[in-house]
């Protein structure tokens, strides 16, 4: 997803950017500590992804999209803190594996 | 066949004892039934194959999703749909993901699209008449891999009616339970069998267009159960809470839900009961 400046970006693409932003705004809220934890994998992930996924898959994206979405919510909730974050790490290495 | 063979097998024997003593036919007469038996697991024209196409997505592995074939003999395999799911799971492809509990139509985990109707697998019967039964997710909803869909929407609207007891004062005894008559208690028939498959609310158009502001059949039926309940005290906040345009008014009485409800209920009825009560308590 990386547009670089002056390129219109798509709808899909502006979809991925706020969710990358969203994480990292949850992971503001978090102590030093965890965030530096969330914001690497996190931003491994996104990197990821957007090598490996095909830019036409809109299919997957949506699908990755909507799962984002759900992590991120498990990852807001000040309840749960501890382990959804921890949650979120490991979920997402065990992507990364596969 | 069958009758064919056993006939077949019945003049062997007659042959067979027209040259023996009488008394020696009637043990021997049994006896076609016994190898009967042993011919039909021999036999293939004996077998009754059946094609079910079942929709095949896997986020792992990101390609189109697809109908794939599986080819069962139905003869060795249960009635019901689940009972076919099942065994092609165990014993031809272990990755086909689909979700089941009961198998008795009390949990409505298994709620999927059968041959273009919503229902459960463990309550439909495989059709014995045609050679193919089409299996996919239920409509309109995410997938999250093969037949097993994102249910967090559903849920929500469903935890948004306060789908428990909502007490203005202490119960007439206190640390009891609060009594009710048979007569409020029969209002709740037909609602409280619900067991939120999401069958009614995936067959209703009205909540394919618009699956986030509208509540959908269950989720109203949900509703409704707590509006008639007798022991709830907060009925005017309940009716207030979904009188809204597209929460509640996004019904217009299609009716798919009474049909796709595999408990037999009829929630349109009961979104209608509460359009009544909305128009009453606005007069």
């Amino acid at each position: 997803m990386g547009a670089s400046k002056g390129q219109k970006l798509s709808g899909l693409q502006k979809q991925v950017l706020s969710l990358y932003r969203g994480f990292l705004r949850a992971a503001r809220s978090k102590p030093c500590e965890d965030r530096c934890q969330i914001e690497s994998i996190v931003s491994a992930e996104f990197r990821r992804n957007s090598k490996q996924v095909d830019r036409k898959n809109f299919f997957y994206i949506e699908y990755l999209l909507r799962r984002g979405k759900k992590q991120l919510d498990q990852l807001k909730s000040p309840d749960t803190m501890g382990l959804s974050s921890l949650n979120v790490s490991s979920s997402q290495k065990q992507n990364a594996k596969t | 066949m069958a009758t064919t063979l056993i006939r077949r097998a019945m003049s062997m024997t007659s042959r067979v004892s027209s040259s023996t003593v009488a008394p020696a036919l009637r043990l021997v007469v049994t006896r076609p039934y016994a190898s009967e038996a042993e011919a039909e697991k021999g036999d293939a024209a004996t077998t009754n194959m059946k094609t079910f196409q079942i929709y095949r997505w896997n986020p792992d592995n990101p390609s189109k999703p697809q109908l794939q074939d599986y080819k069962i003999d139905l003869k060795e395999c249960g009635p019901m749909v689940l009972d076919a799911l099942i065994k092609i799971k165990n014993e031809i492809d272990p990755s086909l993901t689909f979700r089941r509990s009961c198998r008795e139509g009390i949990c409505g985990s298994c709620a999927m699209n059968i041959n273009g109707c919503n229902g459960l697998a463990c309550l439909t019967k495989i059709e014995s008449g045609s050679s193919e039964t089409t299996i996919t997710p239920l409509p309109h909803m995410f997938v999250i891999k093969d037949l097993v869909v994102d249910m967090t929407n559903f849920y929500n609207q469903y935890k948004s009616i306060e789908p428990w007891l909502k007490r203005k004062n202490p119960p007439p005894t206190a640390g009891k339970e609060i009594p009710q008559s048979k007569k409020d208690r029969a209002k709740l028939d037909g609602m409280y069998e619900c067991i939120l498959c999401a069958c009614c609310s995936t067959s209703c158009p009205s909540y394919w267009w618009n699956p986030e502001s509208y509540l959908g059949p269950a989720a109203l039926l949900h509703a409704n159960r707590w509006i008639s309940d007798s022991r709830d005290e907060y009925t005017k906040e309940r009716l207030e809470a979904i009188n809204d345009e597209f929460k509640l008014y996004r019904c217009h009485t299609i009716l798919n839900c009474a049909r796709a409800c595999p408990k037999g209920l009829n929630p349109g009825k009961q979104i209608t009961h509460i359009k009544q009560l909305q128009l009453l308590g606005s007069a």
